[in-house]
């Protein structure tokens, strides 16, 4: 498995960390509510199609990534920098 | 039997090895299969489940029987394909799974009972009692049903493993991936073109085939050496891709040392590849696909275009006198080679009616060979005609029942191949692999033109792709003889009509596998063991599963494939996890005082990569304990120096430095002052603490964050999530100088005074205060100092350049034991901070929350931070969680151990009645006796109370007194004053 | 009065030659990690001011022998060869990594060979050339690669993992330079 790096080019998965699901970036507030927070940190989909994971080029250069790919044919349709990513999103 | 005047053999250079102790003559070029049968030796191995006598069936990778050893002692491997091993001076082969020898095997008794031994045997039979199933039946059916042994030493060979990058992967070097590389080569493409083979040009070295009116072997040889010549090309022989995976990467194998007798002199015996790929081709050609019939396995029996390899190949006749049996045209080739090269034939069977074949040999049309006689060879064919049944005296049988395109690789992503009634059999489905094109035989083009005309036309289709130039490739002139056949699957009969030679699996067998309704192929697969042997049913897949879809009622196309895995073909543990091995499992680091600790004899501990001293051992000294006891008495009564560097070491600036500390730690940072450390601690965000540690603050917008050996990446990575992911907008940034800084706890009431005397400008309680930090400079060089205390002494920990790391953890141990103390370890380290309560990984393991570890008040109230929210939680605040307390034994039994569980004193010890464990124990010379650190529920609320500490793993039971964690100085004077 | 003795990551294990591969200890000088927080575009100029090379495009390194500036990862890059002007501390993170970082040069003819045992990046000259570096893996250490001449590179690991660098190295280079023997 390859991916994209938005910085570095195309690179193997070796150098990559793998965090999960990119809704990480949506912290909630801090009187969200407990399901809120549920929905944040435990309550993931496991879809047979399209996902977005957060990554981190931890042996490259170090940027997280939001990578978008599918579950079943493991096609990476997207990496972006989860800076650039969570800047959009303010 | 040796042809003169054929083969692509080396006649010049006689080679000798040996087979089963016997020696015979071979010439470089020749396989141990080849030069076995020049030899007239044909019964090569036993069968795996029924030990039955076998010889090759093939000439290629996917070779089922002819399974042998290769080498003595350690340098042994097993199940190598003797179609695939080439001969050298020296060369030692063995048989597998006969005993005592290959012609008298005892196990060959199973053939015997095999009415009893079917499909699902196994399973039906082996079911009960179920205890006997690993004590009884699976090591019985192990020794009976193996393949080849592990010498069981250690390896002494060495693997490696590479990476390769190209725009074009050519796969296979038959004539469609030849003309493939050729014309991507051409076009500038950056080309690799690997081939299993020693020898590249696929079929073209086993036919006599014309290109351009030359040899095909010939004009392989020449594109081989134009190939050769070019930058832009890398030809890889010996070389199997063995997996396609996910964005053009590829898994290959090559052959690097098996092929001469040079093995342990530094070179690879094998070489594991990761090819990258923009675009790769696959021409792997076609397995030709043997016919069943009643014993059909008998050595001598082998697949037409075997026949004629070994004849065009090799120069070898496998036989004296020969018949051919099939269903196609090109098994009339075979016949054609052989009677040119003078072979006697002594008959062709096809089995359709309507044939035009003729030569110097009797032909039966419309007829089928039914059994075979023979023992440990051929002897005679029974074949059925439309006039009766003849029997005919011949020592080889070439079959063939069509050819089936070498698909696998492009259903390495979960494609299914197509079905193309045609040429029955399954091709590749288009964009099955993302960038792979197939091209020639693999892709159902069976024709010498076809295959060089196709190969062309996708490599053109490929350059285009890359933006390249098309070149003007003239297409080379070959046959382009249509390719007829007429399936023919299983003839019909009585006896046992081999399907899988490999795994012995019968057309009966798959029948009753039907019959008690396993009627997917997965399941019939599963039930049959069909396919599941090491050539994962190359030879025999599409065979068994027309017998299948015959016994159910559909069609071949309805009922489906099984799933193609990788690898091709099998690849060894050793080479996949090249480079891994020793040294190269993991990096170690070392500090810089790794030298002279070990000269002072300590023993190093691995610490994750790190590698730190366990103790400093005196002479006469005979236990650890003593060593350690030892040290710790430094550290409380004089100085004491430890190596500190492997903690990590965070350097954080920029104008939102302090609001990134105030986030990620439970406390506040902003309002530390320049100058000061502070002890901080950190979460998760679902409310587990993380880590702990000092920071530093060296200026208003820089700080100096320490992690735990164990979290610094962890923790360096958390901090870019929060930086990166959370707070993009904060202007920070964070660089690790773990490795920068060589750092040394400096500990015990005569810290000051040890470093005062390396210090340039002397230190006292007023200038360097408890809990301070800052520049300073040791021995004329620039360094920084934190006064901070891991084991509740006043001490300090003192950081140069890691330069000169070396050279200062040698002065002050050497000034340390002129105060009466000196170096110490990690033992010393543990117990001096177990007696103070402070934490380690092993009471923030993962599980464990402030509230736990007695530290809630810890979460400012004043904002937020990561994992707050979580950590507020009912259930991580009730006051009956496991809290951090501290024990002491206080019965009979005074010793303690980690991983215990704790009871109530009288309680009976079962799960339920649990109420925690211990985490920490050491002895501790303050005490007097082992002390230990653990979470018990209601903990702080049970000091005082007697409970039971229960370690069934060490057979230790012990009454323990619950306590607060902090056995020593609980008012912390000693590391202020 | 003692004195502290300075040593080198690599000291006692390096130099070696096997095959066509050499393997040397680099002595860089100052290394300095250059982290932007702020304007990268405002370092860049202060640093062409004072060193006269700008901060690098990514997997690019500038500047020469003496004074080079190696992009380093995500706003980062490392001026090797001088030490850093106070300058550039007003939108970066200005960190002294002179220690941190065991340098080796690996050059010759199969250096490239070599280093295919190691790096998962294509480190060919037509692709990897003179000046170009990468932030990538050498065996399972986390490095910096940089080419410095037609068959020479640059090879950056964390001080403490020195032994484990020419270990895995010197495996690569024999096992290249038997290949061929």
């Amino acid at each position: 498995m390859r991916l994209d790096c938005p910085i570095c080019g195309s690179r193997d998965r070796r150098e990559f960390y793998y965090q999960g699901d990119a809704v990480m970036l949506a912290r909630p507030a801090v009187d969200a509510g407990a399901d809120a927070w549920d929905r944040y940190l435990h309550l993931r989909d496991n879809p047979a199609g399209q996902t977005r994971d957060l990554w981190h080029h931890e042996a490259g250069c170090g940027a997280w990534l939001v990578v978008t790919r599918d579950t079943v044919t493991h096609a990476v349709s997207a990496v972006e920098l989860a800076s650039d990513v969570k800047g959009a999103m303010a | 039997m040796r042809i003169k005047g054929k083969g692509l053999i080396d006649r010049s250079d006689t080679v000798t090895f040996s087979f089963d102790g016997r020696s015979y003559d071979g010439f470089a070029g020749d396989t141990v299969a080849s030069a076995l049968l020049a030899n007239d030796v044909t019964l090569m191995g036993r069968s795996f489940k029924y030990h039955r006598p076998r010889g090759v069936l093939t000439a290629g990778s996917e070779e089922p029987n002819a399974l042998v050893t290769v080498g003595n002692g350690a340098a042994t491997d097993p199940n190598v394909r003797a179609t695939m091993q080439e001969v050298f001076d020296g060369l030692q082969v063995r048989s597998q799974n006969a005993w005592p020898s290959l012609d008298f095997d005892v196990m060959a008794v199973n053939n015997l009972v095999s009415p009893f031994l079917g499909a699902g045997f196994y399973y039906k039979t082996f079911m009960w009692p179920r205890k006997f199933w690993e004590r009884v039946y699976e090591p019985v059916i192990r020794r009976a049903a193996g393949l080849g042994g592990l010498s069981g030493a250690h390896n002494p060979d060495s693997y490696e493993r590479a990476f390769a990058f190209c725009d074009v992967l050519v796969i296979g070097a038959g004539p469609a991936g030849l003309m493939a590389a050729l014309t991507a080569a051409r076009g500038g493409a950056d080309v690799i073109l690997a081939d299993e083979d020693a020898l590249m040009g696929g079929r073209l070295n086993a036919e006599t085939y014309q290109i351009e009116g030359k040899p095909g072997h010939v004009w392989a040889a020449e594109a081989v050496a134009e190939l050769a010549g070019m930058d832009n090309v890398r030809l890889m022989s010996r070389t199997t891709v063995t997996g396609a995976y996910d964005q053009g990467t590829f898994g290959a194998l090559e052959q690097v040392g098996h092929h001469h007798g040079r093995r342990g002199e530094g070179a690879p015996l094998e070489c594991f590849w990761r090819i990258v790929a923009k675009h790769s081709i696959l021409t792997a050609g076609a397995l030709e696909r043997p016919i069943a019939f009643q014993n059909n396995d008998r050595p001598g029996i082998m697949t037409a275009g075997a026949v004629r390899a070994y004849l065009n190949r090799w120069g070898v006749s496998p036989g004296k006198a020969l018949t051919i049996f099939g269903n196609n045209d090109d098994a009339h080739r075979t016949a054609r080679d052989l009677a040119d090269a003078g072979v006697r034939i002594a008959a062709v069977i096809d089995s359709r009616t309507d044939v035009d074949i003729k030569g110097d040999f009797p032909v039966y049309r419309g007829a089928q060979v039914f059994n075979t006689a023979g023992g440990k060879e051929l002897e005679s064919i029974s074949i059925r005609t439309i006039s009766g049944v003849e029997k005919i005296q011949t020592d080889c049988l070439a079959m063939s029942g069509g050819w089936n395109p070498t698909v696998h690789l492009t259903c390495h992503m979960n494609g299914r191949p197509t079905w193309r009634p045609d040429i029955q059999a399954f091709v590749p489905t288009e964009a099955a692999i993302p960038g792979m094109v197939a091209a020639g035989a693999c892709n159902g083009t069976f024709s010498t033109h076809g295959c060089l005309a196709e190969g062309a036309q996708v490599a053109g289709n490929v350059l285009e792709m890359l933006g390249k130039t098309v070149p003007d490739v003239a297409l080379p002139q070959a046959e382009d003889a249509p390719y007829r056949m007429a399936p023919l699957w299983a003839v019909a009969g009585k006896g046992r009509a081999w399907l899988d030679f490999q795994n012995d699996v019968s057309v009966k067998d798959v029948k009753q596998a039907a019959v008690e309704n396993f009627r997917s192929v997965e399941h019939m697969k599963r039930y049959t063991t069909q396919g599941m042997a090491t050539d994962q049913g190359k030879n025999s897949n599409v065979g068994a599963l027309a017998v299948l879809a015959d016994a159910t009622g559909r069609g071949i196309p309805e009922t489906g494939t099984t799933t193609f895995r990788p690898p091709y073909s099998p690849v060894s543990i050793a080479a996949m996890g090249a480079g891994a091995q020793g040294a190269g499992f993991a990096p170690q680091r070392f500090t810089t005082s790794h030298s002279a600790s070990v000269e002072a004899g300590a023993p190093m501990i691995e610490a994750g990569l790190w590698y730190r001293p366990s103790y400093f051992p005196k002479a006469g000294e005979k236990t650890w304990r003593q060593s350690c006891d030892r040290e710790v008495g430094y550290v409380r009564n004089a100085v004491g120096v430890c190596d500190v560097s492997t903690l990590g070491k965070i350097d954080i600036q920029g104008p939102d430095a302090a609001a990134l500390l105030d986030f990620v730690y439970t406390n506040m940072f902003s309002t530390l002052k320049v100058g000061r450390v502070r002890y901080g601690l950190m979460l998760r965000e679902d409310g587990t603490v993380m880590d702990d540690g000092t920071c530093a603050r060296l200026g208003d917008q820089h700080f100096v964050m320490t992690t735990t050996t164990a979290a610094a990446g962890a923790v360096m990575k958390h901090l870019e999530f929060v930086a990166q992911c959370l707070h993009p907008e904060w202007r920070v940034a964070m660089t690790s100088v773990t490795e920068q800084w060589a750092q040394f706890a400096v500990a015990g009431p005569k810290s000051r005074e040890l470093l005062n005397g390396v210090l340039d400008a002397p230190i006292d309680n007023d200038s360097w205060p408890f809990m301070a930090c800052g520049d300073t400079s040791v021995l004329g060089v620039k360094g920084r100092l934190f006064r901070i205390s891991f084991s509740g002494e006043h001490a300090y920990e003192i950081a140069v350049p890691a330069r000169y790391g070396e050279s200062l953890f040698r002065e002050l141990v050497a000034r340390a034991q002129g105060l009466g103390g000196g170096a110490y370890g990690m033992e010393a380290l543990n117990v001096l901070r177990i007696e103070k309560g402070f934490i380690t990984h092993s009471e923030i393991h993962g599980r464990t929350t402030a509230f736990d570890v007695g530290m809630a008040g810890m979460i400012s109230a004043k904002k937020d931070c990561i994992g707050k929210v979580m950590a507020g939680r009912p259930g991580l605040v009730a006051a009956d969680r496991e809290r951090l307390v501290g024990m002491k034994p206080v019965g009979a039994v005074k010793l303690l151990s980690a991983g215990a569980h704790i009871f109530e004193k009288d309680a009976e010890v079962v799960r339920e009645t649990d109420q925690g464990y211990v985490t920490s124990v050491c002895f501790s010379p303050e005490v007097g006796t082992y002390i230990g650190l653990g979470f018990v529920k209601n903990g702080p609320e049970r000091y005082g109370e007697v409970m039971r500490v229960v370690d069934h793993l060490r057979d230790l039971e012990v009454e323990v007194e619950i306590c607060p964690p902090v056995f020593f100085d609980p008012e912390g004077g000693r590391a202020r004053g | 009065m003692a004195e502290l003795k300075a040593r080198t990551a690599c000291e006692d294990a390096l130099p070696c030659e096997i095959g066509a591969t050499q393997l040397v200890e680099l002595d860089l000088g100052p290394i300095t990690s250059v982290m932007v927080w702020g304007s990268e575009q405002d370092v860049s100029a202060a640093m062409k001011t004072a060193h006269g090379v700008s901060f690098p495009k990514p997997n690019r390194s500038n500047g020469t022998d003496a004074t080079r500036c190696v992009w380093f990862g995500r706003n980062q890059a490392v001026l090797i060869g001088v030490a850093p002007d106070a300058s550039l501390g007003e939108h970066a993170a200005v960190v002294d990594q002179s220690d941190a970082w065991s340098a080796v040069s690996l050059s010759g003819g199969t250096a490239e060979d070599a280093l295919a045992r190691l790096v998962p990046v294509d480190l060919r000259r037509a692709q990897f050339k003179r000046g170009h570096t990468v932030r990538t893996q050498v065996g399972h250490m986390m490095t910096s690669v940089t080419r410095t001449g037609p068959d020479s590179f640059m090879i950056l690991v964390f001080r403490s993992m020195a032994v484990t660098l020419i270990h895995e190295l010197k495996q690569a280079m024999q096992s290249v330079a038997a290949r061929r023997a």
